[in-house]
């Protein structure tokens, strides 16, 4: 028998790394190892996770806003990010979430949009872990279709008084500051759309906790409640006009999931395959099966096939000429894998497989999110659809 | 304060580690290696001094092409600059071979304030390595740190020991191992990752030591590795079965087994 090769090592996927990315990725490695693995089950399962702490031993390494320059950041290639991305969500994708919304959404958005002085205040102690953000454009009614939002920021005096409710928003009740979304002027469209930065110490804001999910339960989700919220006219992003500016973001965090999703697929390949040779019925190795072979075979073309796309589209972001339709071409096959992946692996675990002793239900379970945020697959395939076509269908 | 760390490449411990049929010596081409986390400690105790003061940790190795490796993992947690000793005629060298081209590297290198070393390799453990060192080098020698405190001119560490902890204070320079009760090593950093591609690397050859390679590699060395045979492989553990007596029979085990 010749030594077992992981799906990877079947893909020559090192040979595509420079010798830095090889090195993020075992930095990212051993914090999993040492401040993921051996607490994920748990937090899972209490529906808690300690992110304050966590949030600071990631920021050490630097993982918070690691692709974007200056402020304490580490300024590191797109595809770096990329398989960082994907190595902390093969410990878990809430964990993963938890770096997407910081670096990607928050932390980009004051990064790409803010005035100088919104930069100084925020970026530094959010690179380290110290601050917290979240990125709030969902509402309850207005999910795929933001630019509906009701969210309103009205004018009183130099002020801005803002009013509304955001929904689904990761890290809300934990964050110290919450980037949001609101429209400005209604006679204007989503064309009114700008963006704010509301410390959540500001009066008239509350993030009570969403309870009772069934999915990234090692991720906080909450509910944004801006009743009468008063900020100085500094508080606006002064760049971000229009939907463009939120949605530029949310290609930033898509751009992670591409290799993120794929993270939580290959943990539970690699699962599956140890299990597999471990497991002993009807006298032998499930392994050993034709039927699990096939299986294993199936799953690893998917999981290298969708990390070449990765590192095709990462080479491509790097090089800055990566369209947002690509993004939602990675998104939209690597989650859906991703998915069908774990959901596979689960079978092969048998009874085992929906047990919390091992991480495959709970990536699958997590998975589930992943296919809804960031533009669920339906509105990847529209914007995909739109790019062959030239025919929007958004709207049926 | 410059100081100077002695680090070493050695195969990964996590991995099926084997000596060479041809020689007898470790096997560090086969299998995968990594800076030995011993001297993890010490790079980390150099980092910690320096970045309280002033001055450079240079760190060193004497070793193969792959132990590079190690140099850059010390680079990436943020020494400044790394010293390469390689040369064909190294292999196989002993403690005492390897403690003389140690100890020509560092003279070369300059006079640093302190060598600092980690406690024993996870390969060869034999903890000589810097006592050898501190002789070669005529400076004081403080070994098997768990505490150390530099105060003006003097260096003091406590070596824990299983009846009494001793507090041993030498002048400087000098050279202290440490255990690896001294600090918590940190990972590298992204920006340490970056930083390490930019650090200088120089890469010595014993001629550039004015050493001689008759006095080191494996004819050279005091003992030699005769013969080897792999570890039997594990037995079946031994299954008690509780009747009643459950408690006693473990017991019996364990003090059979001069557990308790
Ligand atoms: C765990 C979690 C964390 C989240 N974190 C954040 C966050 O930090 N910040 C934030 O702003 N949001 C966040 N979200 C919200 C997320 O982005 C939205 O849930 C997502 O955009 C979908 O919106 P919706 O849930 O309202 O679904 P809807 O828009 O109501 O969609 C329901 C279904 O209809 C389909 N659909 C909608 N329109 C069309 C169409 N035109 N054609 C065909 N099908 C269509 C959708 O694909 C979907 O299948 C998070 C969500 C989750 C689950």
């Amino acid at each position: 028998m010749s030594p077992a090769q992981s799906p990877f090592e079947l893909f020559g996927i090192d040979a595509l790394l420079t010798e830095e990315e090889r090195d993020i990725r075992s930095a990212v490695k051993t914090v999993v190892d040492s401040q993921i693995r051996p607490h994920i089950a748990q937090w899972y399962e209490s529906g808690e996770l300690p992110a304050r702490e966590l949030a600071k031993e990631l920021g050490k390494v630097g993982l918070l806003g690691m692709h974007l320059e200056g402020y304490g950041c580490a300024g590191t290639s797109s595809t770096a990010y990329g398989i960082a991305c994907l190595e902390l969500e093969a410990g878990d994708s809430g964990v993963r979430s938890l770096v997407s919304v910081q670096g990607s959404l928050a932390m980009f958005a004051i990064h790409h949009f803010g005035s100088d002085e919104q930069k100084d205040a925020w970026l530094p102690r959010m690179a380290t872990g110290e601050a917290i953000g979240c990125f709030g454009l969902t509402e309850p009614d207005f999910g795929s279709n933001p630019a509906g939002m009701r969210t309103r920021a009205r004018r009183d005096g130099d002020d801005w008084v803002l009013d509304g409710t955001k929904m689904w928003i990761t890290n809300g009740s934990i964050a110290d500051v919450a980037v949001v979304w609101a429209n400005t002027d209604e006679e204007e469209g989503s064309r009114g759309i700008r963006g704010f930065v509301v410390p959540t110490s500001t009066p008239g804001f509350s993030a009570p906790k969403i309870t009772g999910k069934m999915s990234l339960r090692a991720s906080v989700t909450s509910e944004l409640v801006l009743d009468g919220v008063r900020l100085p006219a500094s508080a606006m992003l002064p760049t971000a006009r229009g939907l463009g500016g939120p949605l530029s973001c949310l290609t930033e965090a898509r751009f992670g999931i591409i290799f993120g999703a794929l993270g939580a697929a290959r943990d539970c390949l690699e699962t599956a395959i140890s299990y597999a040779g471990a497991r002993q019925v009807f006298d032998r190795p499930i392994a050993g099966f034709q039927l699990t072979q096939a299986k294993l075979a199936d799953m690893s073309l998917e999981l290298g096939k969708g990390m070449l796309l990765a590192l095709h589209l990462g080479r491509a972001k790097d090089e800055g000429r990566l369209q947002p339709e690509q993004v939602s071409l990675g998104k939209l096959n690597n989650v859906r894998e991703s998915i069908a992946i774990a959901r596979e692996c689960r079978t092969i675990l048998g009874a085992n497989g929906i047990s919390g002793e091992y991480p495959v239900m709970r990536h699958a379970a997590n998975l589930e999110s992943v296919l809804t945020y960031e533009g669920t697959s339906e509105v990847h395939q529209l914007v995909i659809g739109q790019a062959l076509t030239g025919v929007s269908a958004f709207r049926g | 304060m410059n100081i100077v760390v002695c680090v070493k490449y050695v195969p990964d411990a996590q991995s099926d580690r084997t000596f060479n049929e041809s020689d007898n010596t470790t096997d560090r081409v086969g299998v995968d290696g990594l800076l030995s986390e011993l001297d993890e400690y010490a790079v980390e105790e150099a980092l910690k001094l320096v970045e309280a003061g002033e001055g450079e940790v240079t760190v060193v190795t004497v070793g193969p092409d792959q132990a590079a490796d190690a140099l850059k993992k010390a680079l990436q947690m943020g020494a400044d600059k790394a010293v390469h000793v390689k040369d064909d005629a190294i292999h196989g060298s002993d403690a005492v071979a390897t403690s003389l081209v140690l100890a020509e590297a560092i003279k070369k290198i300059g006079s640093p304030d302190l060598v600092i070393t980690g406690m024993a390799s996870t390969d060869g453990t034999m903890s000589v390595v810097p006592a050898m060192l501190a002789e070669r080098l005529g400076l004081p020698q403080v070994t098997f740190a768990s505490e150390l405190s530099i105060d003006g001119s003097t260096v003091t560490i406590r070596r824990d020991g299983d009846a009494a902890s001793e507090t041993i204070v030498a002048t400087l320079p000098a050279l202290v191992s440490v255990t690896d009760q001294i600090n918590e090593p940190r990972f590298p950093s992204f920006k340490g990752i970056m930083a390490a591609k930019k650090k200088p690397v120089e890469e010595w050859a014993l001629a550039d030591l004015g050493v001689d390679a008759s006095q080191v590699g494996l004819e050279a060395a005091w003992s030699k590795v005769e013969s080897f045979t792999k570890r039997p492989p594990r037995e079946q553990g031994q299954i008690v079965t509780d009747d009643g007596d459950g408690g006693t029979k473990l017991a019996e085990f364990l003090y059979a087994q001069k557990f308790v």
